[in-house]
């Protein structure tokens, strides 16, 4: 026995109940039809090391059994900007090249609630990602997409109600029924006010809405993810990786207490809330982060809001690799970033992946640099083997250590929320915005990695060492003006030809809802963008009742 | 008797809708500690807005922030704005501006524009250099 554990000292003990348990549901479940071995012909087991092993309690190793064997991580590229028919071409080109799945970037007019002709909107119109006013612009988006084959994300949270009723309204007009509609909305509020600051109305009206979503989803679309709970942003604003970690889950579960206290069961919704992550620079952080986060959530989940199906206790994520470590210095070099990155999602586990183009510190990505970053993430999931077995890094002393480094502190500021919640993670989580907890907390952390880079303890490659052969930048994508123009006619079109009587109608019923909490605002706004009332009309619809938000301006 | 000239001060905000703060803050951090007073407004001003604090501030410098290509519309906006006021105050500009949309910028009035990566040295150096240009 001791000779071959000395042969073999990472093989799983065979006679061990867990590997046994593993083993059956390894045995049970499909598997991509390639061969599991190195470049060198050497066949590889599913998983090494000690349990608990890959899909099972809790799940620090993996979601499921057998991970990346039996389906690669959905390739999900975020595309956004001009019209809505300029982003869905880039939607069928993303189809074209193997993309398996579609994200949409709204402009930041819509993203705040704002249509084209609002004062607010001049000289951001499509800029930053695609302009949605009404309906017709939702149909022009989706256009010649089969809605019941695809999957699609969308990245979008104070309006995020009347923008999901968009997506239902053309599901309809294309006899797909919502049932039937597969995707997430982002519509995570928290860390809005935390990090974003796309926020419209306060948290706690902001949250009813999110609660009617999660209520409206649970009843109604069994394929759709109302919410993806989000440290992208707050890491990108500053966080640190525990911050992000910690700051991402506590708003999960600020979430869950607020639909459990709504009436909806825990194991109604839990199981299709799903998370999104950062990828940074920092790898083995990184990974111990992605691995930290399955961990907690599955026995916070578990112990202490009684969750019982299995499901409700995954923590499943997407992945985005970290736009803020892209340099518009030497930009080639970002290719470099997102490929480590892309690596540290992979081996953390993620469920789908975004990897930057090199270009993003400059502008939004030319249709190559968006090609070449898919390209990546194909390479490390077709050519590097990583695929081949789960948590391939489980069992490393380091990459263990840091797991749990990164739960204690996670853990410690879950206990300072509580304290400020009295015991409540969702008032806690309230208390932390109004008393500038979180964005004090994330202003720190990205002065002091300035401070760093500024004085030469830390090096960016490219930025403050070595810094020859930076070239002149190239080709840049382009957001004319003309876009505006386009937007500001379409939208007068559709106004001047909808039936304002239904559309007046329609908003009022919105505002009533709005100030009935026992009222599920889903189907009044669904009603409404039917009508083809405008995003901002729906929206101030709601803030006669709801107010809207103004944020401290704090250092 | 020494003469030491009043610290600069400078305002600083985000124009219209965009939301990323996080350079805008460690901005106003690193001016600070450069011994300047920074009059931080914060999110979703107007040119309204940034004029009359930077008149009831007595500004020496305004310092925007743009990371959602909006400055070639912004940037020239705020210019109009404080020369519709009479208001003589250098505008820079940081965030993420394409190089050749510097020039433009410069041309319509705007004082300094501030690249990603740029050094806390730099970034004081350029509101003093401003500043100093516009008296």
């Amino acid at each position: 026995m001791s000779d071959q554990e000395a042969v073999t000292p990472h093989a799983p003990d065979a006679d061990d109940p867990q590997y046994l348990a593993w083993r059956a549901a390894y045995e049970a479940s499909k598997l991509r039809d390639v061969p599991f071995e190195t470049m060198s012909g050497v066949p590889v087991e599913p998983v090494y090391g000690d349990g608990p092993y890959p899909g099972q309690y809790p799940y620090t190793r993996g979601v499921y059994p057998t991970m990346y064997r039996s389906r690669l991580w959905t390739m999900r590229m975020f595309a956004g900007f001009g019209t809505a028919e300029d982003t869905n071409a880039r939607f069928h080109d993303i189809l074209r090249n193997g993309g398996t799945g579609l994200s949409t970037a709204f402009d930041m007019p819509t993203l705040m609630g704002r249509d084209s002709d609002s004062p607010w909107s001049t000289g951001e119109v499509g800029r930053a990602g695609v302009a949605v006013d009404t309906l017709a612009d939702m149909e022009d988006l989706y256009s010649g997409i089969d809605l019941g084959s695809v999957s699609t994300s969308m990245t979008i949270n104070g309006p995020a109600a009347i923008v999901m009723a968009m997506y239902i309204a053309v599901g309809e007009k294309n006899g797909v029924s919502r049932a039937e509609l597969a995707g997430t909305i982002q519509n995570d509020i928290f860390k809005e006010y935390q990090a974003q600051k796309e926020y419209i109305y306060p948290p706690r009206p902001s949250v009813r809405i999110v609660t009617d979503m999660i209520e409206f989803t649970s009843a109604e679309m069994p394929k759709w993810h109302p919410i993806s709970i989000s440290g992208y942003h707050i890491r990108e604003a500053g966080s640190t990786a525990a911050q992000e970690l910690a700051f991402t889950l506590a708003n999960g579960f600020a979430y869950v207490e607020a639909a459990v206290a709504a009436g909806v069961d825990v194991d109604g919704f839990a199981g299709r809330l799903s998370f999104f992550f950062n990828s940074h620079i920092d790898f083995f952080e990184e990974i111990g982060k992605f691995r930290a986060a399955r961990r907690i959530w599955a026995r916070w989940m578990k112990e202490r809001y009684g969750a019982t199906s299995e499901r409700s206790l995954l923590c499943r994520f997407h992945t985005q690799t970290a736009g803020v470590s892209l340099t518009a210095q030497q930009p080639e070099n970002n290719i470099a970033r997102v490929a480590i990155q892309a690596l540290a999602g992979a081996l953390g586990g993620t469920q789908s992946l975004h990897t930057d183009s090199y270009d993003e510190a400059l502008a939004l990505p030319t249709e190559k640099a968006a090609r070449i970053a898919l390209r990546t993430q194909q390479i490390v999931a077709h050519e590097t083997g990583v695929t081949n077995v789960a948590d391939p890094l489980g069992g490393s002393p380091y990459v263990e250590w840091m797991t749990d480094e990164m739960e204690r502190q996670a853990e410690a500021i879950f206990a300072h929320l509580e304290d400020l919640g009295s015991g409540s993670l969702l008032e806690g989580v309230y208390a932390g915005i109004e008393n500038g907890y979180f964005v004090g907390e994330i202003a720190d952390a990205a002065y002091r990695f300035e401070r760093e880079v500024n004085a030469g303890r830390r090096i960016i490659v490219g930025v403050n060492e070595f810094t020859d052969g930076d070239d002149p930048q190239r080709e840049l994508l382009r957001i004319g003006a003309e876009v505006e123009d386009y937007q500001l006619k379409r939208l007068a079109d559709v106004k001047q030809q909808r039936d304002g009587q239904a559309v007046a109608a329609a908003l009022a019923a919105v505002t009533a809802a709005a100030a009935d909490p026992t009222v599920n605002l889903m189907n009044p706004i669904l009603d409404a963008v039917r009508v083809y009332a405008t995003l901002e009309e729906v929206v101030r619809a709601m803030e006669v009742e709801f107010g809207t938000y103004v944020e401290k301006a704090i250092i | 008797m020494t003469d030491q000239p009043p610290p600069l001060r400078i305002v600083l905000a985000k124009l219209g809708l965009d939301g990323h703060d996080r350079g805008l803050k460690v901005v106003a951090r690193i001016l600070r500690d450069a011994g300047m007073e920074v009059i931080y407004l914060g999110l979703r001003q107007t040119t309204d807005s940034i004029v009359a604090a930077a008149e009831q501030e007595d500004a020496d410098a305004i310092g925007l922030s743009m990371h959602n290509a909006g400055h070639m519309t912004l940037g020239p906006n705020m210019v109009k704005a404080l020369a519709d006021a009479d208001l003589p105050i250098p505008v820079i500009i940081g965030g993420i501006v394409p190089d050749e949309d510097v020039a433009p910028l410069l041309e319509a009035g705007v004082a300094a524009v501030l690249g990603p990566g740029a050094s806390a040295e730099e970034v004081a150096n350029t509101v003093r250099n401003a500043v100093s240009a516009a008296v």
